[in-house]
């Protein structure tokens, strides 16, 4: 019998730990120290130390396993598991987080609803997402889950005295508890099949039994429920625009880059385990969802003239890509995943971000009337958001060229011809509403005086997304290298 | 810096755009001045590219390698060949006359305007340099954002319908032949065990017919988009009304080769077997002739001047095309020097309607008439820009279009006899233009006051006209240059063509079984 708590456990765990800490840590300061509603911006730099302790463990880890040659290690008897793809996913989850947090004070200053918490929650989610990417058990899966979720769910409706953002909570808490629901009867099922809730024994005993079985069919459908539901593919993507479109644009990037993030991450290791085995019985579903979400997302943009619906649409068409990778299943499309995670983080991000730079006093800036002639009163982040919208649609040389490139090819060497013709087709209907945002940008005339909303923090946040956005397009040999690591598994 | 000739050529205009951005913008003659001169030093620095190149030498020259994404099998790989030679040529001057031409059209946005075409500069002359296919892919896209806000920004009344029109066609188009260019990598690392995007190693896959013809397709409307081949040339026209003079240029002058040079490249000496299949000759010369007839039919009808070019560009384009599909020397010579022709005298009538759009802001070819005696240098070079156009001998145009001729001849008579069509109905519509607004009597009294041709005009059309008067009268040089290069892709294609052609022209005695052999 293994000891209940080894250092191995703590070892493994202390990137978690060290987010829950500082989370907490927030609470306190924030009415213990800051008790100034001007002084809670300081805040921003306890995320800012936490995320370096948080980066400190995983660097650690990585370390760890480099030197001894490991490409896992285990803890709490195979509850959590530490490789090259939990790093890989973490490493997204601590930029995702630090960029929205440096963005955040300000437009929670303009917007009213400056609170300690905020910066808590974020951490908070980002201790679940560390367990949605660290987890093999269903248990500590379901956990992280639900600690991201509930986090997400009061950080959208963080905006308490507008009624979009309270709508878009209760949706979002509705909907989400319902897919819950789904997933957990479907664990349940799995947990009926293997007698065991390690995502290992799951799949042996999953291997065990006929690809059709109807049990396993019953596990599958209803785990894919939840899953689908978190990465909002078609048919369960109605809350994404909703819930975009309400929370607080900083909530909403957030939101769009570190939740999907994750719960990709957790897609990838419920459908490369345990349900491996099965795959002939839901890859011709996987693929139906995948073109679904592609059709939805994109059709469904083209006539947004919301900004963040908009994006919200893009970036339900964007999860239809990468379940393509999943589908294709080999090794190209599985680093194709991880390689279109990785610059959805910072493209997805940087478009956001410019739209939280429109909200100013008294405006809310999300229509596309807001950003007309954003080229004549900030150059700069005109031309910051085209490299991200060009990104966005996949245009080479920006990074998201990059994350199609190995989506199409991995289509290509897995024979899935058909699905790699309607998943071109579609960058030419993105670039349509993508550009719809550019010509109001370079086009037309400014219809708003009002300058940006700037603040240091998103500059250099904006900096940091364009250069990488450009970077990754531009000389992508050791980003690629990263992402291949997520592979060692 | 002699082995770096291609990347110097190829990164001028982006270094000049960089230095551009820190002007500010409300220098305006500065920047004009910095962007002319940016232009004009990349003709220059193009030069040594003719007088380094050796036309005796087979393969690609001035090659650069280096290593650029390893872990994809991506390099950064220049190099040309006689082909690619004249295109770059082609590019750089225009480039330069474009950018010259819009000093007065061009009042608004004057930084943005010169940084867009140095971009656009960079990425076409990468287009005709890149010798792995990712990275002609990455120009190949790079080239659709800079036309996209030339047209969108600076065109006319329906811009931005022609503009992301433009951008919509040609993307559609690209993506399909990414999947295409991607099935060639998949496949050489399945034969070869390496991936490489490079042109030379994928030219050693030997792929069924029928894997062959789906990637012909696939670059088919990739290609088939960009020159646009009927029925894919929707595009152009909206394109080329909407887009300031200088866009339509550039557009008609270099960008619509893009297409035609990646058939050349890339489709026949990477796809030979599917090239040389029945059908597919048998279609694509069928949409190359009704695009000839189409387009001159077409043109005919226009009333409006800009209108009338634009589909002229069709008909003419589809002898490129044509050319290509011929398959024999003379067709394919005559196509790359066609292309270029096309080039010139296509260019030169866009910068005139540019000149006379400047002067009366209207192209309703209704609303002139008698120009010649207001303006009677510009109608001189009308007149030969014009003839140029049509095909008279002397001028450059007769003599791409009869090589393109003599090869389509060679091939197929019916071919050869419908296109000849195209040549009588291209006289007819430029004849009938240029008597429309050129000759007679002004009968539009606004018309009277209009000012000639300005030394800078002029200074825009002379080294157009010499070209065209060089490659009309001497065309030998440039046959000089092409017969490697084509040589080259007619034997990988039709392998023992010029065997057979040498065996008929001079009846080898008989061979002693087994001895000897071909030689």
């Amino acid at each position: 019998m293994n000891a209940f708590y080894t250092s191995t456990d703590h070892f493994v765990l202390i990137p978690a730990i060290m987010l829950a800490l500082f989370g907490c840590a927030v609470l306190l300061f924030d009415f213990w120290v800051f008790p100034d509603p001007k002084q809670r911006k300081y805040l921003v730099l306890f995320v800012v130390l936490g995320e370096v302790f948080t980066g400190f463990g995983l660097w650690r880890q990585q370390a760890y396993l480099a030197a001894n040659g490991l490409s896992q290690l285990q803890a709490f008897q195979g509850a959590l598991t530490v490789d090259g793809f939990s790093i890989f996913f973490n490493w997204i989850f601590v930029t995702a987080t630090l960029i929205v947090a440096i963005v955040s004070y300000k437009y929670l200053e303009i917007a009213g609803e400056h609170h300690g918490e905020y910066y808590g929650l974020l951490l908070f989610a980002q201790a679940g997402m560390f367990f949605l990417a660290t987890g093999t058990d269903l248990i500590t899966l379901f956990i992280g889950l639900e600690l991201m979720a509930l986090s997400f769910y009061v950080m959208v409706g963080f905006l308490r005295t507008e009624k979009r953002s309270n709508e878009a909570a209760m949706k979002y808490l509705l909907l989400g508890a319902f897919s819950s629901g789904f997933l957990v009867y479907g664990f349940s099922v799995m947990y009926g099949i293997s007698g065991s809730t390690r995502l290992t024994d799951i799949a042996a005993a999953v291997a065990g039994r006929d690809a059709w079985d109807p049990v396993v069919f019953l596990a599958m459908v209803t785990t894919s429920v939840g899953l689908l539901f978190k990465i909002s593919a078609v048919p369960f993507h109605m809350w994404a625009p909703d819930a975009y479109e309400g929370a607080p644009t900083t909530v909403t990037a957030y939101l769009s880059v570190a939740s999907k993030a994750a719960s990709f991450a957790f897609l990838l290791r419920i459908f490369l385990g345990p349900l491996a085995p099965a795959r002939v019985s839901w890859e011709w579903l996987m693929s139906a969802v995948a073109i679904a979400t592609m059709t939805v997302g994109n059709l469904a943009a083209i006539n947004q003239t919301n900004l963040k619906r908009l994006l919200a649409y893009s970036s339900i068409s964007h999860a239809g890509y990468m379940l393509l990778g999943l589908i294709a299943g080999n090794a190209t499309g599985i680093k194709g995943v991880a390689v279109y995670v990785l610059v959805y983080t910072f493209m997805n991000l940087g478009a956001f971000l410019v739209v939280v730079a429109l909200r100013r006093k008294g405006i809310i800036g999300e229509d596309l009337d807001d950003i007309a002639g954003l080229i004549h009163k900030s150059p700069g982040y005109a031309v910051l958001m085209l490299i991200f919208l060009l990104s966005l649609a996949g245009i080479p040389p920006t990074a998201g060229f990059l994350g199609k490139y190995y989506i199409f090819l991995s289509l290509i060497e897995t024979r899935h011809y058909v699905l790699a013709v309607i998943a071109t087709l579609y960058v030419a209907v993105a670039i349509y509403y993508y550009f719809r945002i550019v010509r109001a940008i370079f086009i037309r005339d400014v219809t708003e005086k009002e300058p940006l909303a700037t603040s240091f923090g998103l500059r250099v946040a904006l900096g940091v997304s364009g250069v990488l956005t450009l970077a990754i397009g531009i000389y992508p040999e050791p980003f690629l290298r990263l992402a291949q690591t997520s592979l060692m598994r | 810096m002699d082995q770096h000739l291609l990347s110097l050529v190829l990164f001028t205009p982006l270094a000049g755009l960089v230095v551009l951005l820190l002007i500010p913008g409300r220098h305006k003659d500065l920047i004009r001045v910095w962007a002319n001169l940016v232009g004009f030093v990349g003709f220059l620095i193009s030069l040594p590219l003719v007088s380094r190149f050796d036309r005796a030498a087979p393969g690609y020259q001035m090659m650069e390698r280096g290593s650029w994404i390893p872990s994809l099998g991506v390099q950064y790989l220049l190099g040309i060949d006689g082909i690619s030679l004249l295109l770059i040529m082609l590019t750089t001057l225009v480039g330069f006359l474009a950018i010259l031409s819009s000093w007065t059209a061009i009042q608004d946005r004057v930084k943005e305007y010169y940084a867009m075409f140095l971009l656009l500069q960079t990425g076409m002359l990468g287009v005709f340099m890149a010798l792995d296919f990712f990275l002609f892919y990455v120009f190949w896209e790079l080239v659709l954002v800079p036309m996209y806000f030339i047209i969108g920004v600076w065109g006319g009344p329906r811009k931005l319908y022609a503009a992301i029109k433009f951008f919509l066609y040609t993307l559609a188009g690209s993506v399909l032949m990414l999947l295409g260019i991607l099935t060639l990598y998949f496949e050489y690392a399945k034969q070869f065990g390496t991936y490489t995007f490079e042109i030379s190693q994928l030219m050693r896959l030997d792929m069924p017919l029928g894997m062959q013809e789906w990637v012909f397709w696939a670059f088919f409307l990739g290609f088939a988009i960009k020159v646009p081949m009927f029925p894919f040339h929707t595009w152009l026209p909206d394109a080329h009304v909407e887009a300031p003079t200088a866009g339509s240029v550039i557009l008609a002058s270099v960008l619509l080769k893009m297409g035609t040079y990646g058939f050349i490249r890339f489709s026949l000496p990477l796809l030979p077997k599917a090239s040389v299949d029945q059908t597919i000759v048998q279609a694509l010369a069928v949409l190359s002739i009704i695009g000839i007839l189409y387009g001159a039919l077409v043109s005919l009808m226009q009333a409006d001047w800009k209108k009338l070019v634009a589909y002229s560009s069709v008909s003419h384009l589809g002898f490129c095309t044509l050319g290509i599909f011929a398959l024999n020397p003379n067709g394919l010579a005559g196509s790359v020097l066609q292309q270029i022709n096309h080039g010139i005298s296509t260019g030169m009538l866009f910068l005139i309607i540019g000149i006379i759009y400047e002067r009366r802001h209207t192209r309703e070819i209704s609303e002139y008439g008698g120009l010649a005696h207001v303006m009677p240098k510009y109608a001189v070079v009308f007149a030969i820009a014009m003839l140029s156009s049509a095909g008279l001998p002397l001028l450059n145009g007769f003599v791409g279009e009869f090589t393109i001729l003599q090869g389509a001849f060679e091939r197929s008579h019916v071919w050869a006899a419908f296109s000849v069509g195209g040549v009588i109905l291209g006289a007819a519509y430029l004849l009938w233009l240029y008597q429309r607004t050129m000759l007679g009597q002004v009968t539009n009294g606004k018309n009277l006051g209009l000012a000639d041709l300005s030394t800078r005009e002029m200074a825009v059309f002379l080294p157009l006209i010499a070209w065209a008067i060089w490659i009309g009268v001497y065309p030998k040089p440039y046959f000089e240059i092409l017969e490697k290069p084509v040589a080259q892709i007619v034997e990988r294609v039709r392998p023992g063509y010029f065997q057979a052609q040498a065996a008929r022209a001079h009846p080898a005695p008989l061979r002693v079984a087994g001895g000897g052999g071909a030689q």
